[in-house]
């Protein structure tokens, strides 16, 4: 696996800078975290990297290629998925059908395969079935397998879009504000979540989120962004000191 | 019918290997995992324990060796526990809800040299607690999920790794087990059975390999089971309602232990499984009668006229059923239509169509409820037994269910009522005694009797009537005598009462302390506009209260005796809980502590100028932590006792 790196990216809007002149690099194996009051760019950031958007000026490479003008389904072939802080899921289908759903693009047979349905579509089939099934046991989803995702609770359902990310197979997975929304609970499972993805997966994790105490406690590394700029960077301890940082969140005496 | 008595002779390990001889590619075990249910033929049962005990064997385990499994039910928990009796080791089950200064307390106790646990979660009480148990040699687990870290700590080892080196051992000496499952005699020990602990600490109740055998070779004879049978294990293996079905029965009788994926799945993948027999405590029954109930109310008005037709036709022929009755024509009919048309789907959404049996134990089910699944088709019996005696000494017979008795004795069980009135039985099952309490085993085994501790006496039909716990049952300050336990059973028989704690005791009247039933009662609140947010909120609404109260007067009216009726009540703010300590693991109410918790709310109970009363709700949650809350508690008083 190899270093996303970020470089100069500046990102308007017509007048609006929503960034500008971001460096940043995310480490493979390791969960990076992008922080920052409301309005900072930290989803304009992450809408960069999946391909949403396209930085105006400014490139993001990774695995030597350019992601700067892909779109979001090239860049997800890369192995970059991403769960969204609006859950973007199904709510009529069940989790298993959008986890399945999400496999499509490793669904690789003809539509006569298809409809015969026999040896590679049905072998096909079978395997990530397999895939998703791992997920579900991962991410202990079991008990709601077979239930239409808009009849979940919003924690659970988050826990889905979650799943519905892993399901792609990243090599780096981007979350929005996963913990948004939840109770102390919730998060303190979504954080658990978080840590096994990197620990057992060995996923590289890029994480936007606004609780500073989840992110200060499971972070290796932090970007700092504040009205599109980058203010600081560096482990916890080191931005936890920083006094630029300390005065965005806490404003100036 | 063909006696199995013959099978008394081996031990549990010895009795596999008959089984694999007999028939090798049944299914004995079957797991639901990653959404299959994958099979575990007698034959891969049989070295899966094999390598399981060579491992651990290699890691040096053995004869005098206890294995303390804190597990949710899985395979590997019979694996380990059988391959430890080859060895002539002991297994010990401990709850996996158990708290790390209850296993501090548990694992010395039981002198346990090794643990087996299922994943990270119970690995962690048990590392917490390293310090204070040193002789604790290894700990196996089964997921490796978060544990990555701990591998290079040589106290930790995967379960995979046991079968590899119990596979080394096998290939380096291939006649090494079966000699090793032959030195074992039926009566040896084999497993240590934690008591309910309903008092104090729990202890250790050894049990042997033909206490086990001996119950499923009994229960059978009652109750014919096919090899072909399927059973769900969703009880805590710690609790001897599961090792009894997976020592006794399975092993006697040579039916499919099905487990589930995972406890929050237990009951949609016992749908799936569609199990022949089946065995609870009655909160299970309980919640399965409110959810039929529920799904009912929330039908649509075809279904409900129907259902409440056939309810009625139902109940008529549940009493004709229990006493093995024949029905007249015109009922047989009726209830042949309401089987068809309304039961069998019923029962079918539950998973209970293929149930032939369903027992239930470990405390007193309303009689409401044994005509209801009856009426519905189920065939729910009482059975009446204890840890000591391997869970079912005493059960109904089919066509001889009579809901105020716990039935008859099983065959080979003798019993006999005490000068006291306690209840005492004779078995091949009974226990050797407690571990290392030369004196409660005494106490327990007085006179070559097991002492149940349970008052009671044999009613005119000759089955046996349970009253309470002898040391339970309660004297007003008129010396009357009354049994809280009974008048608890008789409120809980209301759906909207899901526990009861009585008062009484030398006191003038009787009180109680009452938790309404968050399901069904949220449910009519909800029908009837009310609004609310907590349990605690909804308990305090007077609406709720006046419907208790319906409930309060209902058993008052049905009072044997003017001492037997309730005077004053309260709704209590929170559930009774396990983790809060007010209730054993098995859902007992623990009396003594529950008393002094609630001091404040039992002293304005008999203070009846106390109408209202504000007190401190404390709570605490799983991870230990405990918060308090303000709330006001309303006293009431029932008119006319």
């Amino acid at each position: 696996m190899e270093q996303l790196t970020i470089s100069d990216v500046t990102l308007s809007f017509g007048g609006l800078k929503a960034l500008s002149d971001v460096n940043m690099a995310m480490d493979p194996g390791l969960i990076t975290s992008i922080i920052g009051p409301n309005g900072a760019g930290k989803t304009s950031m992450l809408n960069c990297i999946s391909g949403f958007y396209h930085p105006t000026v400014g490139d993001i490479v990774y695995k030597g290629k350019e992601l700067t003008h892909a779109s979001p389904h090239q860049v997800s072939n890369m192995g970059i998925s991403r769960a969204f802080q609006n859950l973007e899921l199904f709510s009529g289908l069940t989790v298993l059908d959008n986890l399945m759903l999400a496999r499509h693009q490793h669904l690789k047979y003809s539509l006569l395969d298809a409809i015969i349905f026999f040896g590679k579509a049905s072998r096909v089939e079978a395997e990530n079935r397999a895939y998703v099934e791992d997920v579900i046991d991962f991410m202990e989803l079991e008990p709601y397998r077979k239930t239409m995702v808009g009849s979940l609770s919003y924690g659970i359902q988050k826990k889905v879009e979650v799943a519905r990310a892993l399901t792609l197979g990243p090599d780096i997975l981007l979350l929005d504000e996963p913990m948004a929304g939840m109770n102390q609970e919730e998060k303190e499972d979504i954080v658990r979540f978080v840590m096994d993805i990197k620990n057992e997966r060995g996923t590289t994790v890029v994480l936007v989120e606004h609780d500073l105490g989840v992110v200060m406690d499971i972070s290796d590394r932090l970007y700092v962004l504040d009205f599109g700029e980058l203010i600081g960077s560096g482990t916890p301890e080191e931005v936890a000191q920083d006094p630029k940082v300390i005065d965005a969140y806490i404003g100036e005496g | 019918m063909k006696s199995n008595e013959n099978l008394l002779q081996y031990t549990i390990p010895q009795l596999l290997r008959w089984r694999v001889g007999a028939s090798p590619k049944r299914p004995a075990l079957r797991e639901k995992d990653y959404g299959i249910w994958n099979t575990y033929t007698w034959e891969e049962y049989y070295d899966y324990v094999r390598k399981t005990a060579l491992g651990l064997r290699a890691i040096g385990l053995g004869k005098g060796s206890t294995i303390a499994l804190i597990s949710d039910n899985i395979p590997e928990v019979l694996f380990v526990a059988i391959g430890i009796h080859s060895l002539g080791g002991i297994s010990a089950g401990v709850y996996q809800t158990s708290m790390p200064h209850e296993i501090a307390q548990i694992v010395p106790s039981l002198k346990v040299t090794a643990v087996f646990c299922d994943d990270q979660e119970q690995v962690d009480k048990v590392l917490e607690v390293r310090d204070q148990i040193p002789n604790v040699k290894k700990v196996i687990f089964d997921d490796p999920r978060g544990m990555r870290e701990y591998m290079s700590d040589d106290w930790f080892i995967n379960i995979r790794d046991i079968f590899k080196l119990g596979e080394e051992e096998h290939e380096k000496n291939p006649e090494l087990f079966d000699s090793l499952v032959n030195e074992g005699k039926p009566d040896d020990i084999c497993h240590f059975c934690l008591t309910s602990g309903t008092t104090g600490l729990p202890k250790g109740t050894m049990l042997t390999h033909k206490n086990y055998i001996n119950m499923g070779i009994q229960l059978s004879q009652v109750d014919h089971l096919e090899p072909t049978d399927e059973y769900v294990s969703f009880l805590p293996f710690a609790w001897i309602g599961e090792q009894m079905n997976s020592f006794g029965v399975a092993m006697a009788t040579g039916i499919t232990i099905n487990f589930p994926e995972s406890v929050e799945t237990a009951m949609s993948d016992l749908k799936e499984i569609g199990p022949h027999f089946m065995f609870g405590a009655p909160r299970i029954y309980e919640t399965i009668q409110s959810q039929i109930w529920l799904k009912i109310d929330q039908s649509y008005w075809f279904n409900k006229i129907m259902y409440k037709y056939f309810m009625k036709v139902g109940t008529e022929a549940a009493t004709y059923r229990m006493r093995g009755k024949t029905m007249g024509l015109g009922l047989r009919i009726k209830a042949w239509l309401g089987t068809q048309i309304i039961f069998r789907p019923l029962v079918n959404q539950i998973g209970f169509l293929r149930l032939r049996r369903a027992y239930t134990g470990g405390a007193a089910l309303g009689p409401e409820l044994f005509t209801f699944y009856q009426s519905i088709g189920v065939n729910l019996k009482q059975i009446y037994g204890q840890t000591e005696i391997v869970g079912i000494a005493y059960m109904h017979r089919d066509g001889d269910i009579r809901p105020e008795t716990v039935g008859k004795p099983l065959p080979g069980t003798e019993c006999k009522i005490s000068e006291i009135g306690e209840i005492l039985s004779k078995s091949d099952s009974v226990t050797p005694g407690y571990f290392e309490l030369p004196e409660k085993t005494a106490e327990l085994l007085e006179g070559g009797w097991l002492h149940s501790g349970d008052a009671g006496f044999i009613d005119d039909h000759g089955h046996l009537v349970v009253i309470d716990r002898v040391s339970d049952v309660m004297h007003n300050k008129q010396g009357e005598m009354f049994s809280p336990m009974f008048l608890e059973n008789s409120l809980k028989f209301s759906p909207y009462i899901k526990e009861a704690v009585i008062y009484g005791n030398k006191e003038d009247f009787i009180a109680c302390l009452i938790n309404i039933d968050p399901l069904v009662v949220e449910k009519w609140a909800e029908d009837r506009g009310i609004s609310f947010t907590t349990y605690m909120d909804l308990s305090g609404k007077p609406e709720i209260a006046e419907l208790i109260m319906g409930a309060v007067i209902d058993v008052n009216s049905r009072a044997e005796k003017e001492h037997f009726r309730i005077k004053r009540f309260a709704l209590l703010y929170k559930l009774l809980d396990v983790d809060d300590g007010e209730l054993t693991k098995t859902g007992k109410l623990r009396r003594k502590f529950i008393q002094e918790k609630y001091q404040e709310l039992y002293d304005a109970l008999y203070d009846e100028s106390i109408d209202n009363k504000e007190v401190e709700a404390a709570f605490q949650y799983q991870d230990g932590q405990s918060t308090t809350v303000k709330t006001t508690i309303a006293f009431y008083t029932v008119k006319g006792v």
